[in-house]
């Protein structure tokens, strides 16, 4: 198991997820979760810029790792220097 | 000096390399100042290098911004007031260093901040550093260190003396000092020998002790404190939720702002017939970019709920999230369940009172079988005043009613042991008794044959704790109990509880809460506090939900949005005093970055402030509210 990412079930179908992310400013990190979220299968997304990281809840089968491609190319489009790993 | 080496190896290589840049950005600016140059072209080519030493990362952002849409983002307004303030320079062929010199401190502020954040990242995640490395186990009288997840249920651990205990369990072998304190705050270690419980993350003081596991590593205390404490502070309060709100109408709103006072002023006043000034306009408009940048609020505000909720978690106050933080702080009605919370829940059977043709023995021994099967600590109480084993092959039909009694068949008679309500329900005739306390009466095949008394203890403290709540500004105090008026009594004058309700079910308590929730105002937050067991409805009804003790109990941590680490009381008072601080910083943090901004914004506009005082207004002022928030862990 990725040491930085960890799932949770939750009591519907959907899946949320954890993951570490980088990011140097507060307000670069609100403009990511603000990215994160518009990104297609997508639930919610929420960023905590003091723990560094990103909590992601996905739509109904959607694939992960695809959209997580997308998130972090839609984040990479506000704050130039921002990492997520997943 | 040592400070200094420290602070420098603290950094990582980004924070490294801007502190080079900016070391070399300020020598080169100092320098290019005592030069005489009489070309302009030379001088602006000589200031425009410290210029791009510090600020090149800045106009490349910018740069990439533009390209993505992305208008409002500070690098751009940074690099458009800058290069503004270049070219007013060049304009009025006044000096290059105020432009240069607001780039160096916008990065210097940045710098601050980053390492500020890190800092108290690092502060909170050492509080925490609970989580344990590896366990030896033993296997076939030989010790193998395996990672904790790896180890079985039902495996033998050896921890040595300095080391943490990996996995909760119980002690086979060994006497030792245990240190709790990262788990409950509490500093006095905890004498511990053969046959006690032991939880995983305490450290393991003086001897050598052999534990048999009792959960995996997943359910172990650890790593439901670790998984509860990492996800925290991603519940955003109300505040900081305003505040990102806030920050993405606050930027835009200021450049149109900016882009007003260059162009209308200007062109007003060339249509009055005068002269347009348009250098003046332009640079007060440029002053207004450095402002409109929303960081100190942005970053304070997350910063204070972080530094809070790790302040408390060093005292063995688990909080779930920001948003409890802040509820927490507004606190005015404190509920409490009786049992456990305020007593100690170890009941003791105190009287034994025969009433019919049985012995007190006899009578005991009915109670026990009957009561064998449940865990409430009532049932307890009795099993450990009978102290024989029970044959439980003798017992069938067995039924728990829920805040009455049981009800059992022991050898074939029906016997009958609960409350007042359990008799009457059942038509039997029996005698009421007034005695404060627990009464379990008993009935065997029908027929009223006694009671047993059990009483229950307060805790120590617990009354100081109560007038701690008062003092810091709980307006009532209620006590919920499903034990009997005397005895509800009885303890709610001894503690000076402000109200009681006895005799309550468990819906009962839910339904006690939800009145006392419209009874309170609109900016007033109900807390309830239980210790976990069978109380998890009324922990999520209540504004905020305290479980304590809750160490074992995995539906009391799911349900609670606080956690208290130990059963100590006065942890509550700790709470509610911390939570006041963190808010109160936090609306000192919001008013004191709006109002120096919003002055500075009017002194720019009125061109009284100039570009140095517009970036103290956003950086030094950030640095102030950094500053501030810190304070919220002490």
């Amino acid at each position: 198991m990725n040491k930085y990412s960890y799932v949770k079930m939750n009591r519907g179908k959907t899946m949320k997820k954890v993951y570490k992310i980088e990011v140097d400013c507060a307000n670069c990190a609100n403009k990511m979760e603000l990215a994160a979220n518009k990104v297609e299968g997508v639930k919610e997304a929420g960023v905590n810029f003091m723990a560094l990281k990103m909590n992601v809840e996905f739509e109904e089968g959607a694939d992960e790792k695809a959209v997580m491609k997308k998130v972090l190319k839609a984040c990479r489009k506000v704050e130039s220097d921002c990492e997520i790993y997943f | 000096m040592r400070a200094t080496v420290k602070f420098i190896s603290d950094m990582n290589r980004k924070q490294k390399k801007i502190s080079v840049r900016l070391l070399v950005s300020t020598v080169l600016l100092i320098a290019f100042s005592f030069l005489k140059v009489e070309n302009e072209y030379l001088r602006l080519a000589l200031f425009a290098l410290p210029y791009l030493v510090i600020g090149y990362d800045i106009l490349i952002k910018a740069f990439k911004g533009i390209i993505h849409g992305q208008v409002f983002d500070e690098n751009f307004l940074m690099a458009i007031a800058t290069v503004g303030a270049f070219g007013i320079a060049f304009w009025d062929n006044s000096s290059y260093a105020e432009a240069v010199c607001v780039m160096l401190f916008y990065q210097l502020g940045e710098l601050f901040q980053s390492l500020a954040v890190g800092r108290s990242r690092r502060n909170i995640s050492e509080l925490m550093d609970i989580r344990p490395d590896f366990a030896n186990v033993e296997k076939d009288g030989e010790t193998e260190t395996v990672f904790p997840d790896e180890v079985e249920i039902g495996s033998i651990i050896v921890v040595a003396s300095g080391e943490k205990i990996p996995l909760d369990g119980v002690i086979v072998d060994g006497e030792s000092l245990i240190d709790t304190s990262s788990l409950t705050g509490e500093s006095v270690p905890r004498e511990v020998g053969a046959g006690d419980e032991v939880i995983s993350g305490c450290i393991n003081l003086s001897g050598v002790l052999r534990i048999k596991t009792t959960k995996p590593f997943g359910e172990s205390t650890v790593s439901k404190i670790l998984d509860l404490v990492e996800n925290a502070s991603s519940k955003k309060a109300k505040s900081e939720q305003f505040i990102s709100k806030f920050a993405r109408y606050y930027t835009p709103a200021v450049c149109l702002g900016a882009l007003a006072l260059a162009l209308l002023p200007p062109i007003i006043s060339t249509w009055a017939g005068n002269p347009a000034q348009w250098n003046i306009w332009i640079y007060r408009a440029l002053t207004f970019l450095v402002i409109s940048c929303p960081c100190a609020l942005v970053i304070s505000i997350p910063l204070s709920f972080f530094a809070g909720i790790g302040g408390a978690s060093r005292q063995g106050i688990l909080i779930k999230g920001a948003n409890y933080l802040e509820t927490l702080s507004k606190t005015k009605y404190v509920v409490f369940d009786k049992t456990g919370t305020l007593t100690k829940g170890v009941f003791r059977v105190n009287r034994i009172q025969c009433a019919g043709d049985i012995n007190a023995d006899e009578l005991l021994a009915f109670a026990a079988f009957a009561e064998s099967y449940s865990s409430h600590p009532i049932s307890k109480s009795i099993l450990a005043a009978y102290e024989k084993d029970i044959d439980k092959s003798r017992i069938s039909d067995i039924q728990e009613i829920s805040g009455h009694g049981v009800s059992a068949k022991i050898d074939g008679i029906s016997v009958l042991a609960g409350n007042s309500k359990l008799m009457e329900k059942s038509g039997i005739a029996f005698e009421k008794c007034s005695e404060a306390g627990t009464i379990v009466y008993v009935a065997v095949g029908g027929k009223y044959q006694g009671y047993i008394l059990i009483s229950d203890e307060v805790k120590d403290g617990a009354k100081e704790a109560i007038g701690e709540l008062k003092n810091s500004g709980v307006k009532k105090t209620v006590m919920l109990t499903g034990d009997v008026e005397e005895a509800a009594k009885a303890v709610a004058g001894e503690l000076g509880v402000d109200e009681y309700r006895a005799s309550l079910l468990p819906a009962d308590k839910v339904e006690s809460v939800e009145q006392l929730l419209t009874e309170k105002g609109k900016n007033e937050a109900l807390a309830f506090i239980g210790d976990g067991i069978n109380d998890a409805p009324v922990l999520s009804r209540a504004d905020i939900g305290i479980a304590m003790g809750a160490l074992g109990s995995d539906a009391a941590i799911e349900a609670a949005d606080i956690v208290l680490m130990d059963d100590n009381i006065a942890k509550i008072s700790k709470a509610i005093r911390i939570s006041k601080k963190c808010l109160r910083i936090v609306y000192e943090n919001i008013w004191f970055a709006l109002g120096v901004k919003a002055i500075c914004l009017i002194l720019g506009a009125l061109g009284i402030a100039n570009m140095w005082l517009a970036i103290f207004a956003d950086v030094g002022v950030m640095v102030i509210a950094v500053i501030n928030a810190i304070r919220a862990m002490k």
